[in-house]
Formats: C-alpha cells, structure tokens, sequence
C-alpha cells in the first residue's frame, strides 16, 4: 500500500518530462597547497523527470565533485563560486544548510563508490536503509522497514526478508553495492546520483547490480546521474551522456549518437582504448613452470593442483574474478607463501618455496609491480631513493653510476629528472605506476608478475602503462606473467591465457584458443559479462540469460 | 627598504630550485614555522642553553649553602633562598640541567626500548610478537609507582636507576603504540615489495616502517616527555626520587612549598619552569605533526 503511495509521489503533477535539476555555469573551486585551483569550470547540465544522465571522464574531470554538487554540497576542502544549482524550482545555493538536509535523502540520494567504506559495520543493514526515512519522518519504522524489503526484492537480493539483518561484513561487495542503492531508493527520491557504484566489482558481479539498478530506476521513473570511468557501463546506464575533461564539458550526446559518432578528438581517443591489441607470439623456452601446487592459509585451501608456464619473452595472463586464487597464485612464485605441494621450476632449476631459502640473486630476478601504485611506494621516501635502493641492494652502483642509471630508468618509463626529488604523494596515479615499473626493471629482472597493475588507473593512463609494457617487453625481452579481471587487457598484453576458478586452472592455452569458442563454461561466463559498447548489450545479455535459464 | 622584496624573490626561486638539501629543507621549513613554534623552539633552545652552561651562568653552587633560610627576593639573592639558605637562581639554573637532562634520557631511552620492540614485533609476527606483547601485559598489569617503588627499593635510588626504571616502565606504553600503528604500515604493499627485494629486518624497520609512523611517536613523546616530570615528583616526593642535594625542579616545589602560606610565589617559580617546557615542547611538536600530517591525515 505505502509502496504505491510512494510510486505516485515520484511522477508529481509537473509529470515526466518536466526539468528536474538544472546546472548553469558551475564553478567550483578545491584547496591544494595552500591555494584555491579551479576544478570544475563553468558546466552546466540539464536533466528531465527519469532521465538518466551519465558523466564520463577521467580522474579529476571533476566528475564526482558536479555529482556531488548536484545536491547542493561540496566536499571538505572544495567551495562552489559560482553557478546556479536549480533542483525542481529551488536554488540549493541559496537556501540554508537545515533545507537542504531535508532535500538530502528524501528528494536527492548519492550512492558512493564504495559501500564497504560508506556503510557503518557496527549496524544491520536494515537499520541502516530505514534511517533516513525515520529521520525524515517520512515513514514509521515498521512500515519503512517493509518498504525496504521490498526494495531488497526488486533488486533481487538473496533472501530479501532476512538479508537485511546482516552486518555489511556478512555480504558481498556486489549485494552491498545493492543495498546501498535500496538504501538511496527509500524515501523514492526524484534523483539519484551512482558515483562509480559498479568499479570496485567484478564483471560477473557487476552485470547483476547494473541489471538490478537499471531496473529499480526505471520502474520508479527516477532521473539518475550515473558517473563511471567506464563508457562501456555508462552506455548500458544512460539516455545521455557528458564528456567531460579538466572541469570542463567536451562533449555532450544521446548515448546512441555518442557511441555511433563522437566528435571531439578526446572522445574519440576515449573510444579507441578498448581496441588495443597484440599480436600472439608462441614461446617454446620455458623460464618459470609451475606445477601441481596447492597452497592453503592455515586450513583453507586456495590452490588446487594449479599448473601453469611462462614461455620467456611472452606475457601468460591469468584471469579470474576475485577470490579464484590468481593473487594468491602470485604469492607463492615470489615465495611469501610456500606452497603445500607440487613443484615450482624457474629458469630449469627448482624454485626454494619460502622466500628465506632464496638467495639475492635469485631475488632479483623475479620482481612484482601491485594493483595499488599507492600502497607499492613508500610515502616517506623520494622517487631517487626507491629506485635506488635496489640498484644499490643488488648491483652495488653507487654515487654517479646510480644517478646516470636511475635517470636511464625514468628515462625508459617516459619520465624525466624533475621526477627525481618528488615524494609519491607528488606524482599521478599513472606516474606513481610507471615509478613501479622502472623499479622492478631496475636490476634486470627476467621475469615480472604484474598484479592487476592497471584496474586502479582510468583507461587512457592504463592503455600508456600496457603500451609502456609492451614495449619495454620487446626491448628488453622480460617475461611477464600478468594477472588481471579485465579481459580488454588481456586481449591487449597477452600471448597465452589461464583462467582460474575457484583456485583451479579451468582453461588454458594460446589467446586465441581460449578467446575462439567452444570455450569452457566459466571462461563463456568471463567473456560475456565483459559490457559492451552497445545501449542494448545488457537488456540482450539478460535476456539471452534468462532464456537459457529458462530451458 | 626597497631591495627586501628582491631578496625575498630571489629567497623563492632558490626554494623552488631543483635541487633539495637537508639543510634548505630545514631552513625553508623554519621560515615557514608558525609563530607558537618559533615560541616553543625559542624557549627549549633558551632552556638548554641554561642546562648545558649552568656552571658557567649560575652566581653559586648548586648545593651552596650561601645564607640564611628563606632570605627574601633581591639583593645579593635576586629570587632569595630556600630552606636550607642556598641561592634559588642557582638551584632554578642546575634544575634545568637535571630535570631535562633525566627527563629526555628516560623519555628517549623509552622509545628506543619500547619502538624497536614494537617493530620488532609488529614486523616478525608470529610467535615472537605475542611472546613481546604478552610480557608487555605483564609488566602493564602492576601500578606504575607501586613497580617503581619497589625497584627502587631493591636497586637503590640512584640517578642511573631511576632513569632505567622509569624509561622501561614507560616503554611499555611506547611499545604498544609502536607496535599498533606499525601493523598498519607492514600489511601494505611497499614493505612487502621490499621484503621480495630481500631487504633485512633492519632496513624495513628503519627506512621503510618508521617514517611512516613517526607522527604519532613524535606526538606521544611530546606527551610521555611531560608525564616523565609527573613520575619523577612523584618519587622525590616520597622519597625516592632525585636525592638531595642535587637540585631538581619537581623537589624545589615540596621544598619550598610552606612560603605559600606566607604569599611567596617563590615555590611557585619551578613549577612554572616545568609548565613552560611542557607547553613549549608540545607546541613544537603540534608543528611537526602539522606538517608530517600532510601526506596522510590532513582530512
């Protein structure tokens, strides 16, 4: 009953069509080094009753921060300066901090990037979803607490009538990302802003929320700005889309018109990155061959009898959704984690299992760049130190051989000598990468596991990293084996694939074999959850799905 | 006048230069000190400066007996003399040098102990870090006094015991935080990469470890370094402290403590010493968190 009451409240009398927000000539301003800098510089926007608006754009196009703004809120440390902020015939600029509250989740709600961190571990998650209509008085809690429910079925959550009484920790990141989104949906508001609300997941994962999200806005007609790095995600989302880079707006299109006939160059060279491929070459001199291992923690096994082999001078992609082994995989070639059993052959010698058993010089020659460039580089040294360190440590360079060698080093990864004296804090996400790269090629290595090196960079900086990367391949002729979620990337770097489930090799062989059908049904899985440039992928996709459920 | 601004310019574009020393990074950093700081380091380097040249600065010995008890401020005994008729500006002066001197060696002494036991344990892991922390809960389950007491019962109440009993009862609190905020920094990803690169126990702890975790060390000793004071009066009021005659700054106030009743603000004299040092000592150290925060703690 309260459910359809609530429905008729989202398409008021204004009815569909009618401006919900309209930005004019934001401006807003961030603090950094003691300065103001501008950050978002005269956008404006416009977005109808159920109209779903997505903004694509690189880190700092300001994405987030017009998102937030949207709700008439900026962040500790950034300041709106000017522009008008019109939501439903009300300046949110112009009223005072109280109004606002009141708009803030029940007319405008915000799904952040990262439910795990937006959500308080110390609650159920019922309690959580229900706070915002209580406290806005706009439901009692019995009656909120069934609306939720119901909004936990919509989103086809497990078991909706109980999940709700779990704490976050006792979900998974795509089934939080979803109650999050029940959680915005509570009080029907007229405007949701998705920041990046499908980056942090898995691509299986991620077809179940953005099919569940997709659904919810359109059943309640509720307008939605959906923000993401990923044009492929933001197509399945959008009606339209904004293009935007430095604060500012390049491009703006129906998604279709967007997607067939991108003017702007940025845009077209945004479109361009998925097409990066690699020629598969075929390697008989095999430098590392893992065989049969098992590997546990304490008593959980995570590895079952897992064989693989780096041809030298080629890349081995290891693919898996997360929790399939393929970290823990890499843990155990570099020695952090003996294996239980089986045998690891590098370079035709066996491999000592615990890193204590290795010596130096076994050390240097198999090196390992991580996922967050953030975490790899120690915050308190400067770029000359962490790379030479191990020129140091290892090849015992000193004074002007050390110096001549790290600027070859910064040289190789396209960086120059300002970089020397800079702390990591100091350089982009791409540069701290890069930064990664030059120091694990400093002391020759000959074979380089790549944790997910590139998933926390944007598309453009990561397509310069596997460029980098393969042309640092060809010169130097390192091995790598590379261990990623992202089958674009695999398709870019690879020369031989293993995919992983469930801590067991599933399929293996040459790109093209796996990548050609018949493939195995997870790799099938894999493959198909991969979005595609296409409005239509998901609704197809589902429904190709559900057909073959059906029989 | 009109050649300042040049120089400053001229100042800049030297700071902005390329090339980075320790020494134009200290002194740009001095430069750019806020004026509590400049106070705080003034009235520490004023202090040591005091410490170190007592002998030289005070008009009389330490434990001079130059007139009769309690004579009055001025004269030939600019703040008059204690109970005992020995110079007050001479005991205020080799105060000093005693109480900072016991107070950083037991405060740096604690933090040796109690940090590198901390890395130790936060690093090492396993069977190690529980044997350390456990006999940490040991020695934290007696009454701090009540154990130094008794130490010092046992050992005698000399300087040197009293700066290794209160440094290691201290170290305790030390290597607890050591040890908590080092096993935050040791999961990431650098101190892993440097252990792939076979890096030893010492480098980790030392380059890679505790930079990272300097800021609240540095706060905590600003703060450990005060509750020195308070232990080290505690004890010399019972008897057990700093022996007599040496002069330090906790026993002049018992001391003198009956002037009070006759509206002497003399008593009052070194305890005002000690509350200067501490409020110095943690303004300088507000300023160092202030800027080591940057990278991390700023929002």
């Amino acid at each position: 009953m309260s459910v359809s009451e609530h429905i008729d409240r989202a398409a008021p009398s204004p009815g569909p069509g009618a401006r919900l927000l309209e930005i004019k000539a934001l401006c807003i301003e961030g603090r950094s080094d003691d300065r103001w800098h501008q950050i978002v510089k005269g956008v404006g926007l416009t977005l109808r009753r159920g109209e779903v608006l997505g903004l694509i754009g690189e880190s700092g196009a300001g994405k987030s921060t017009i998102g937030l703004a949207a709700m008439g809120y900026a962040r500790p440390g950034c300041r709106i300066t000017g522009g008008s902020i019109l939501f439903d015939g009300i300046d949110l600029l112009k009223i005072d901090e109280a109004k606002r509250r009141e708009i803030w989740g029940t007319r405008i709600a915000y799904v952040a990037q990262s439910a795990a961190a937006s959500f308080n571990p110390a609650h159920k998650l019922i309690d959580q979803c229900v706070e915002a209509s209580v406290g806005h008085h706009f439901a009692g809690e019995d009656e909120a607490k069934r609306t939720t429910v119901d909004l936990f079925r919509r989103l086809r959550l497990p078991d909706a009538e109980h999940i709700g009484y779990r704490y976050p920790h006792q979900v998974s990141g795509g089934q939080l990302q979803r109650a999050m989104t029940a959680m915005a949906m509570a009080c029907r508001p007229d405007l949701i802003i998705f920041d990046e609300p499908t980056t942090a997941l898995d691509v299986t994962t991620q077809i179940e929320v953005l099919a569940a999200i997709k659904d919810v806005v359109r059943q309640f007609h509720t307008a939605a700005i959906y923000i993401s790095h990923d044009l492929a995600v933001v197509a399945q989302m959008a009606d339209r889309v904004m293009v935007l880079r430095y604060g500012e707006l390049v491009e703006e299109a129906p998604t279709r018109e967007m997607l067939t006939n991108p003017q702007q160059p940025y845009t077209k060279s945004l479109w361009a990155v998925r097409s990066l491929r690699k020629e598969e070459e075929s390697g008989q001199d095999k430098i590392l061959r893992v065989d049969a291992v098992d590997a546990a923690y304490g008593v959980l096994k995570v590895l079952h009898g897992v064989s693989i082999q780096v041809p030298r001078g080629r890349t081995v992609a290891v693919v898996g959704e997360s929790g399939s082994g393929k970290s823990t995989l890499a843990r155990v070639i570099t020695g952090l984690l003996p294996p239980a059993a089986g045998s690891i052959v590098f370079d035709g010698k066996p491999l000592p299992r615990g890193l204590k058993e290795r010596d130096k010089k076994l050390l240097q020659r198999i090196q390992m760049i991580y996922q967050m460039p953030d975490t790899a580089l120690n915050p308190r040294r400067r770029v000359r130190d962490i790379l030479g360190r191990p020129l140091e440590h290892h090849l015992g360079l000193t004074g002007a051989a050390r110096h001549g060698r790290i600027l070859e080093l910064l040289d190789m990864i396209e960086l120059d000598e300002r970089f020397l004296e800079r702390f990591p804090s100091e350089l982009s996400g791409g540069q701290k990468q890069r930064i990664c790269i030059a120091r694990a090629l400093a002391i020759n290595p000959e074979l380089i596991i790549c944790d997910e090196v590139t998933s926390a960079l944007d598309q453009l900086v990561a397509e310069e990293i596997l460029k980098l990367l393969l042309r640092l391949q060809k010169e130097l002729g390192v091995s790598y084996l590379y261990i990623t979620h992202d089958l674009a990337t695999v398709k870019a770097i690879a020369d031989e694939i293993v995919v992983m489930h469930q801590g067991r090799v599933v399929q293996s062989g040459s790109k093209s074999q796996v990548l050609t059908p018949p493939h195995h049904a997870y790799t099938e899985l894999l493959l198909s959850s991969v979005p595609e440039m296409d409005p239509d992928w998901l609704d197809s996709l589902l429904a190709r799905r559900g057909l073959a459920a059906a029989t | 006048m009109s050649a300042e601004p040049a120089e400053l310019s001229s100042g800049t574009t030297d700071v902005a230069s390329p090339r980075w020393t320790p020494v134009s990074a200290a002194w740009r950093a001095l430069r750019q000190a806020p004026p509590t700081a400049w106070f705080g380091l003034t009235v520490i380097t004023i202090y040591l400066f005091f410490a170190v040249f007592a002998p030289l600065i005070a008009p009389y010995g330490e434990a001079e007996i130059v007139a009769g008890a309690y004579e009055p401020w001025g004269g030939d005994y600019l703040l008059g003399t204690d109970q005992l008729g020995r110079d007050l500006v001479s005991r205020l002066i080799y105060g000093a040098r005693n109480t900072i001197g016991i107070a950083v060696m037991t405060t740096g002494l604690s933090f040796t102990i109690g940090g590198v036991l901390g890395l130790f344990a936060a690093i090492l892991g396993g069977w190690s870090d529980q044997l350390l922390a456990r006999a940490v809960d040991i020695l934290m389950a007696i009454p701090q006094l009540i154990f130094a007491l008794m130490l010092l019962s046992i050992f005698g109440s000399s300087m040197t015991n009293l700066i290794l009993i209160i440094a290691v009862l201290d170290s305790t609190r030390v290597f607890r935080l050591t040890r908590a905020v080092a096993m935050n920094v040791v999961v990431l990803d650098f101190v892993e990469a440097a252990r792939l690169q076979g890096e030893k126990l010492g480098w980790i702890m030392s380059r890679e470890v505790l930079p990272n975790i300097l800021p609240p060390l540095v706060a905590e000793f600003g703060l450990r370094f005060c509750f020195v004071f308070l232990t080290i009066s505690a004890l010399s009021f019972l008897g057990l402290g700093i022996q007599p005659p040496t002069a330090d700054w906790g026993s002049m106030v018992r001391e003198n403590a009956t002037l009070i009743n006759y509206g002497d603000v003399t008593p009052l004299l070194p305890a005002g010493a000690i509350a200067l040092l501490t409020v110095a000592v943690n303004f300088v150290v507000d300023w160092f968190l202030h800027k080591t925060s940057g990278l991390k703690d700023e929002r």
